[in-house]
């Protein structure tokens, strides 16, 4: 967890590899193959506000911070998506504002708020 | 002449079936509609970064990227002859009429005319652990590389059955990920047996070839014959456990496995425009019924692609431009018969490579017969295999669709597109029965969630 008005930036420029892998909640299911130059974009993740580039999908923007995208509603455990092109239907997610999209065909906004009820920590 | 002055057409889908049928469509006077979900044009195989996604450079669809590009530009290029609606869901099918969820909400449109290519997905297997965060289709590990530059994790394994198996392997090792496993569950034998077949397209099979070839440099082998596999992990993925063909028990860390069984059609619209489906028991699915030439059994609804049998994108290609000519055929226009003989040749080329692949990857259906009773096989509710299996013993059950009303296995919302053949596999199983003889889950509108306020908008 960053102190307040610190943003959490995905890319191992800004902060290392290590500080990204070693932190707990920081450590993000997915990582950045490929290095790409595009404008930041702050989205926030329960509150927290985190660092997205523009042309991520959710799914990305969010994954790269967290290990779960919701808690599965029907039993124990957490989802992350599945699929990637729209079919599975695992990966909605909601938002703040009262929306529920599907992280893999939407892309990432500024400002986005995510609500991630129940993820667990770690 | 035509019996309609100014037909509606309209084309399902924006993949390399649907964008050649729009382009042949176009040449002959049309104006179709292309409605596609997806918000730029290429459909999944050679699916585009979103149109914001800047600065990724990277080799996205290596040997087919002339044809990718030639896929992504058609629609451009024909600018206001093509009503091309991005981003537009089609949730059903009634009569002539479609149900559309687009960005300005809940929309109708009336057809004429319905060319379907619609695609394929992932095909899924269930096994211990797959509904753990880390665990990705095939597909949907590669699409977070070539749409995203995203690899699903920092240590990857790969579990498969086709030809996509090999190629994943290649572009995360190429990208610089490592693969710390990449198994086939089909055995090494059927592909030798079936090399005369693969080189009725020699260059198609050179590829593959060239993709196990960097594998093995690399140092990542594909082993063969897997028998049973697992991932385990508390709250993701933390290893994967797999028997190999002599009974051997191995294990390897990691924190993301891709794993899926070769693909399936996508083909709930033709459903509820009420085609007819035919149980294949080389495909091991039920499909729907096609005419080589695209027609299917309800007059004025036609098929291309992977969305009527699994053929690849070049099949796709091919199926899409020849379907178009049957189309315009039908409403009277006059087709140019030897463009239609050359696409039946090529389409006919390409069916005796697809015979010699589809045998050479067999679907793994062994995979299926250790199903254990607290395995989950609807990943959207946690529906189990010994709640489909109790069902089946207790009330007699003998067809899928009663079992989706007995225990709502293929009633979440992904409609049964992942757990639907799973859970057909082991009702045929726990009867005895042959997999054509339990059904196919009906589609059912919407064949997507759709917001409530959208559909009473």
């Amino acid at each position: 967890m960053g102190a307040a008005g610190v943003v959490h930036d995905d890319s191992r420029a800004a902060h290392g590899r290590a500080s990204l892998e070693g932190q707990g909640r920081m450590a993000g299911l997915l990582q950045r193959a490929i290095d790409r130059s595009a404008p930041a974009v702050v989205l926030t993740i329960d509150g927290e506000p985190v660092q997205a580039r523009a042309g991520d999908l959710l799914i990305t923007a969010v994954l790269l911070h967290r290990t779960a995208l919701r808690s599965f509603e029907f039993g124990p455990g957490a989802r992350a998506g599945f699929c990637w092109m729209g079919a599975c239907q695992d990966c909605w997610v909601r938002l703040a504002d009262g929306r529920r999209v599907r992280a893999c065909s939407t892309t990432v906004e500024p400002g986005m708020a995510v609500l991630i009820e129940g993820e667990p920590a770690g | 002449m035509s019996p309609l002055a100014d037909p509606v057409v309209v084309v399902v889908g924006a993949g390399p079936a649907g964008v050649r049928a729009a382009e042949v469509l176009v040449r002959a006077g049309l104006r179709p509609v292309v409605l596609d979900e997806a918000e730029r044009p290429g459909g999944q195989v050679y699916r585009q970064p979103p149109a914001a996604a800047t600065g990724l450079r990277f080799d996205t669809y290596g040997f087919e990227r002339r044809k990718a590009h030639a896929i992504h530009g058609v629609l451009v290029d024909h600018g206001a002859g093509i009503d091309y609606r991005p981003r537009t869901l089609v949730w059903n099918v009634f009569e002539r009429r479609l149900d559309l969820l687009t960005p300005q909400g809940h929309a109708e449109l009336h057809f004429d005319r319905l060319l379907l290519a619609t695609g394929a997905m992932d095909r899924v297997v269930p096994f211990p652990g797959w509904t753990l965060p880390g665990v990705y289709t095939l597909g949907g590990a590669q699409i977070a590389l070539k749409s995203q530059g995203i690899a699903i994790g920092r240590r990857v394994a790969f579990v498969g059955a086709g030809p996509l198996l090999p190629l994943v392997t290649h572009q995360y090792a190429k990208a610089g990920v490592p693969v710390v496993a990449s198994l086939d569950a089909t055995p090494f034998g059927t592909k030798v047996a079936q090399l005369p077949g693969l080189l009725a397209s020699a260059a198609t099979a050179a590829k593959g070839l060239w993709y196990v070839g960097r594998n093995a440099a690399r140092g990542v082998g594909v082993r063969h014959g897997i028998r049973a596999l697992r991932v385990e992990g508390e709250q993701r993925v933390e290893a994967l456990a797999w028997r190999d063909a002599s009974g051997a028990e191995h294990r390897v860390a990691c924190d993301a496995v891709g794993a899926s069984f070769g693909l399936r059609v996508e083909a709930q619209l033709a459903d509820l425009a009420g085609c007819r489906f035919a149980y294949a028991p080389d495909a091991r699915q039920w499909l729907p019924e096609r005419t080589a030439e695209g027609r299917t059994t309800v007059p004025g609804v036609y098929l291309a692609g992977d969305g009527a049998r699994i053929g690849g994108a070049d099949v796709a290609e091919l199926q899409g431009r020849r379907t178009a000519l049957a189309l315009l055929e039908d409403l009277g226009h006059a087709v140019d018969a030897p463009e239609a003989a050359q696409l039946d040749r090529a389409l006919a080329r390409q069916a005796r490579f697809r015979r010699a692949l589809d045998a050479a990857y067999p679907f793994p259906s062994h995979l299926l017969d250790g199903v254990a009773d607290d395995e989950v096989v609807c990943r959207c509710e946690g529906i189990t295999a010994g709640a489909l299996r109790r069902a089946a013993r207790e009330k007699d059950v003998r067809e899928v669709n009663r079992t989706k009303a007995l225990t709502r296995v293929g009633m979440g919302r992904c409609q049964g597109r992942v757990c639907g053949e799973a859970a057909a596999e082991l009702l045929a199983r726990a009867c005895g029965m042959d997999l054509g003889e339990v059904g196919r889950l009906r589609a059912q509108p919407p064949v997507k969630p759709i917001p409530i306020v959208a559909s009473t908008a």
